[in-house]
């Protein structure tokens, strides 16, 4: 740690991005260590995603939560948690310079000499007719709503999209008293035998919301899609196929509801990363996400990653990697220290076959092709610039031959979310797999924040 | 701050559960669309619900656009839609 007690600006020994399970985890293995550590994130509670709870209190369901809220606890008082925050960038000169938006958009630096990136992942949307429609959720922000805000995102609900999040999406919105009309997997259900071990251990899990949708009357089916939503200026009704095993439509009903919860999968949020020239490689569903080695460190000195940045593997995965990135961050900063608090050989081989599973779960559920036949030429696929399919087709026509180019050409994914939403769509439209985003800013930061000095973190910021 | 109390909407109140977003206490009360876009004139409300989107845009007490689906509402906050 150094630099005055007072106002100066001080360089902590580490920032973490995210206070997720990997985020909590990670802060807190390192504050208890004796580093000085400040969490930043843009909630207005710590959570992330799968700790997400309201603010007047309940006790959810959610597995692991008491401990969860008893690490938050020890966090706050061993760590400078600043909610509220959105980091937009991150530079670096002597120091890892984290620059964010504080609440009220007054911006705020933080200098550190560890960076660990834990900033969770995103509901993966694939574009069909309608998608737009007021009503249509993904299934995550369904979840969102619920767990954070107390809110049943419909009546009529239809949960819709692949991979094994979808079953708690509907056992929660059921359990909370929505009519759910059923869950639509894509794809062709839990392919998970060839892989007996991690199966088994949360199997368990799986079964449990499959208890809980059978017991609302919850209709489960595989190799079926929501391919249309309709209605005049909100959701009216779903068109419901049933698909071939690369996701052709081989048959089509309707189904009249108010709300649609429809995910993919999850795109891990590495874009941190990427502005400070960390390496990627492909997960096994050919996303870019961070590379790491045995102790959860980047390709670039002093930044860590830990959660699904590094590849969607779930809240326990996440935990376990940012409790060793905090060991290894700690380690790091006190190479002489006791070994006792290290990363072990028994933390090391949980992660092995937590990420099995992980694996798993991505190769049984995959995003298969037929998905860009749901589509006419007048489907956004860009929601923010409203470009349509056939302007995409246009580019190609003309010669674009990836997704950089039909971006200049056509425009999709140059509006507000930066291609976050579309990004995967348009770059498979292209014909590849997505590349990793280059967002040099990666929220909105207004110019007169940007006019303004920066107020740096200083001592006395600090607990 | 009281655990219940009330935003308008153009005029119109919404109860809100201390620590709901505008967004989320919007959905809630039934208001699923607060602007439109630019070109076509397309309804928008929530979609991602944590921020990734842009769609859930709403202007509060006059400020600039904001994520309504990140903001806190407060007792009293005036959301207008276009
Ligand atoms: C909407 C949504 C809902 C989900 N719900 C569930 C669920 O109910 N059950 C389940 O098993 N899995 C759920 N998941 C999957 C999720 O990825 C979990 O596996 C788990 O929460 C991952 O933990 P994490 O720590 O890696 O990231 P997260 O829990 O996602 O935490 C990341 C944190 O980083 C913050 N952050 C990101 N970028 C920035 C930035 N630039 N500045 C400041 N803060 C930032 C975010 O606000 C977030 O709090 C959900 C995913 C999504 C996208
Ligand atoms: S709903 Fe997507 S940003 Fe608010």
């Amino acid at each position: 740690m150094s630099g005055q007690p007072g106002s100066d600006p001080v360089t902590c020994d580490v920032v973490v991005v995210g206070g997720g399970p990997a985020g909590v985890a990670g802060a807190l293995t390192a504050a208890r260590r004796g580093l000085r550590v400040v969490l930043l994130d843009s909630g207005a509670r710590l959570g992330g995603q799968y700790f997400r709870h309201p603010a007047v209190a309940v006790r959810p369901g959610t597995a692991g939560f008491d401990r969860f809220v008893r690490q938050a606890r020890a966090l706050d008082r061993q760590a400078r948690v600043l909610l509220r925050h959105q980091v937009w960038a991150v530079s670096r000169d002597d120091d890892l310079v984290v620059h964010c938006l504080a609440p009220g958009g007054g911006a705020v630096t933080v200098r550190c000499r560890g960076l660990l990136i834990a900033t969770g992942a995103h509901d993966r949307a694939l574009p069909f007719p309608g998608w737009d429609l007021p009503g249509v959720l993904t299934a995550g922000g369904a979840q969102a709503l619920l767990k954070g805000d107390g809110v049943v995102a419909g009546r009529r609900i239809v949960v819709a999209g692949t991979g094994p999040f979808l079953l708690p999406v509907g056992a929660g919105l059921a359990g909370a008293g929505a009519r759910v009309l059923g869950v639509f997997e894509a794809g062709g259900g839990l392919g998970l035998a060839r892989h007996p071990l991690p199966a088994l251990a949360r199997a368990g899990e799986a079964a449990g919301y499959a208890l809980a949708l059978a017991r609302h009357r919850v209709p489960y089916r595989t190799r079926r899609a929501v391919v249309a939503a309709h209605g005049e200026r909100e959701l009216e009704a779903v068109t419901v196929a049933r698909l071939d095993r690369d996701w052709n439509v081989l048959a089509t009903r309707r189904i009249a509801c108010d709300t649609l919860a429809v995910g993919y999968g999850f795109v891990p949020q590495i874009d941190l990363g990427v502005q400070l020239g960390c390496d990627t490689r492909a997960d096994v569903d050919g996303s870019p996400v961070l590379a790491v080695d045995g102790a959860q460190r980047t390709s670039v000195e002093g930044v860590w990653a830990a959660g699904e940045p590094t590849g969607v593997g779930g809240w326990r995965l996440a935990e376990l990697e940012g409790r060793i990135a905090g060991l290894a961050i700690a380690a790091h900063a006190a190479p002489d220290a006791p070994a006792a608090g290290r990363v072990t050989e028994a933390l090391i081989r949980r992660r092995g076959r937590l990420r099995a599973f992980g694996r798993a779960l991505q190769e049984a559920y995959p995003v298969r092709p037929g998905w860009r036949g749901w589509l006419r030429d007048d489907t956004l696929v860009c929601r923010c610039e409203e470009v349509p399919l056939g302007r995409i087709r246009e580019a190609l026509r003309l010669g674009a031959t990836d997704a950089r180019s039909v971006k200049l050409l056509a425009r999709p994914g140059m509006g507000w979310c930066q291609g976050r939403v579309c990004g995967y769509a348009v770059a498979r439209l292209a014909g590849e797999p997505p590349g990793p985003p280059r967002r040099p800013v990666v929220q909105p930061v207004s110019l007169g924040t940007l006019a303004e000095p920066p107020h740096p973190l200083s001592w006395k910021d600090l607990p | 701050m009281s655990d219940a109390f009330q935003i308008t909407v153009d005029g119109r109140p919404v109860p809100v559960t201390r620590g709901q977003t505008i967004g989320a206490a919007l959905h809630a009360a039934g208001v699923r669309s607060w602007r439109t876009t630019r070109l076509g004139g397309r309804p928008r409300g929530l979609f991602c619900g944590i921020g990734i989107c842009f769609d859930c845009l709403v202007s509060v007490n006059g400020r600039p656009p904001e994520r309504a689906c990140l903001l806190d509402a407060r007792p009293g906050d005036e959301v207008t839609t276009s």
